[in-house]
């Protein structure tokens, strides 16, 4: 689904992805874990063309978004490619981006109507079973400023879901939310991932690392350290500097 | 009170040319205005920094200068060079001027606008286009309501500037009512022909930021 070859990125001087790779298959659910300016956001972003990267491939589903020739010269495919292709991974934020001036039912509408030309009519059903889903049917007619940041979470993820991605991106999306209202976000997370969607989840969550993940990998310092499955991961260790990272979480 | 009723007549002629000068400056600039602002946080360095020097020109001369400018020296401009007749110079100028301003104003409201919104925009697939029209511009109408209540309100004001090129707006007309009668009561008249004119404004303004404010950033 996702191909990520040497991907290289620096801001201004200081390098932030060192080359790092990544395969992922239909149905993966894979947990980024790592110490704080590691690159994992970065990393995530560069996969659906957030940032840009400096050097490296990425294809998706079968499809090159970019591509580093032999000089060393990087090269994105059209605007509209660009758009085409990201369309296929909705990403769920830290801090929700939930747009303030619309309803619930409108955040999640709006991408549908504006970017895929669909009526109303077509995509309310989808909406409002997804918001179900979620477990918001009754608050589509909030405001975000209304909701609590875990409803907050949740509505941001039914809206990527109603652009029906094949892989769902997530960046920390339980960080900016008090601990008890995390719960209900990551089980909406577990029961998409039962339902076999492929997801890429940066996380602090170790718990869900450990039962929802299929894989997890380790970054540290723009390098993508270990990349193991789940069990594993936390049973074994290879690298010191995982077993320095998964001591320092307990 | 008859001598009072008498100058409803002249004057509301006079509000009738303060009124189509006010409303056609803001069809104009408004407009204008939102392509400057645009252009200006636009990534095309260039037209950036034309965008901006024009707009410290407009806000950097007086307006009745800009408006006597455009009177009288146009015409003598080579290429560019035309006669406007007194209305039209008064309007161009007035829309130039405006739009500035209005620019200023939009282009802060836009640049306060999170960039999460921009990124949560574009993950889903919409274009910079839609973005702004759909998330964007919607969300700086409501944070840019009080400047632009203050703005139309001092335009309302500023139109008695156009008396220079002796077009006869309310004020003039008063003016020509005192110095014919010997009395201030037009004066008087007029202010409050303004005041009922800004005291529309300022409600119809009051409406919007209600209705705005049914949601928070
Ligand atoms: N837009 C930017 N401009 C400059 N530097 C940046 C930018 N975004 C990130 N960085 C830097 O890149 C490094 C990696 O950041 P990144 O956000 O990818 O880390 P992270 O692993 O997601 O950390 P965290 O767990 O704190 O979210 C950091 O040193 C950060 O300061
Ligand atoms: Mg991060």
């Amino acid at each position: 689904m996702i191909s990520a070859r040497d991907l290289h990125k620096r801001f201004g001087h200081v390098e932030v992805l060192k080359g790092v790779s990544l395969d992922m298959g239909k149905g993966d659910v894979i947990a980024v874990i790592g110490p704080s300016g590691s690159g994992k956001s970065t990393f995530l972003r560069c996969l659906n063309h957030l940032e840009t990267i400096d050097r490296g491939r990425i294809d998706i589903e079968g499809e090159t978004l970019v591509d580093t020739d032999a000089q060393g010269h990087c090269r994105y495919v059209g605007d509209a490619d660009i758009r085409r292709i990201c369309r296929k991974m909705g990403m769920v934020f830290q801090q929700f981006n939930l747009f303030p001036h619309m309803t619930v039912l409108q955040n999640v509408i709006e991408a549908p109507i504006t970017v895929k030309r669909l009526r109303r009519e077509q995509i309310l059903p989808t909406a409002e079973r997804l918001l179900a889903k979620v477990g918001l049917a009754e608050k589509h007619a909030s405001y975000p400023s209304q909701l609590s940041g875990g409803q907050k979470q949740r509505v941001a993820i039914a809206r990527a879901l109603a652009m029906e991605p094949d892989i769902m991106l997530f960046d920390e999306p339980t960080s900016a939310l008090d601990p008890e209202l995390t719960g209900e976000v990551l089980r909406t997370m577990r029961q998409l991932a039962e339902e076999h969607m492929t997801m890429l989840v940066v996380t602090h969550e170790m718990n869900f690392a450990r039962e929802v993940a299929n894989r997890v990998i380790f970054m540290d310092q723009g390098e993508l350290i270990e990349d193991a499955p789940a069990g594993e991961f936390f049973a074994n260790p290879c690298h010191p500097r995982t077993r320095a990272f998964l001591q320092s979480m307990l | 009170m008859d001598y009072v009723l008498s100058l409803l007549g002249p004057l509301w002629q006079g509000t009738t040319v303060t009124l189509k000068l006010f409303f056609i400056t803001l069809a104009l600039s408004v407009p204008l205005g939102l392509v400057l602002a645009l252009l200006r946080i636009s990534r095309l360095r260039s037209i950036s920094t034309a965008v901006n020097g024009y707009i410290w020109l407009m806000r950097g001369t007086p307006l009745m200068l800009q408006m006597l400018f455009i009177y009288f020296a146009l015409p003598f401009v080579p290429v560019v060079g035309i006669k406007l007749p007194d209305f039209p110079a008064a309007v161009v100028a007035f829309a130039l001027n405006y739009a500035a301003y209005f620019a200023e104003i939009f282009r802060a409201g836009i640049q306060s606008i999170n960039k999460g919104q921009y990124e949560g925009a574009r993950v889903l697939g919409l274009t910079y286009a839609q973005t702004m029209r759909r998330i964007v511009l919607p969300q700086v109408i409501k944070r840019i309501l009080p400047p632009m209540s203050n703005e139309t309100i001092t335009l309302v004001k500023d139109t008695s500037l156009i008396y220079v090129l002796a077009l006869n707006d309310l004020l003039r007309v008063a003016r020509g009512i005192v110095q014919r009668d010997f009395t201030t009561t037009p004066f008087i008249v007029a202010a409050a022909f303004y005041l009922i004119m800004t005291l529309v404004l300022t409600w119809i303004f009051q409406r919007m930021e209600k209705r705005y404010a049914r949601y928070d950033d």
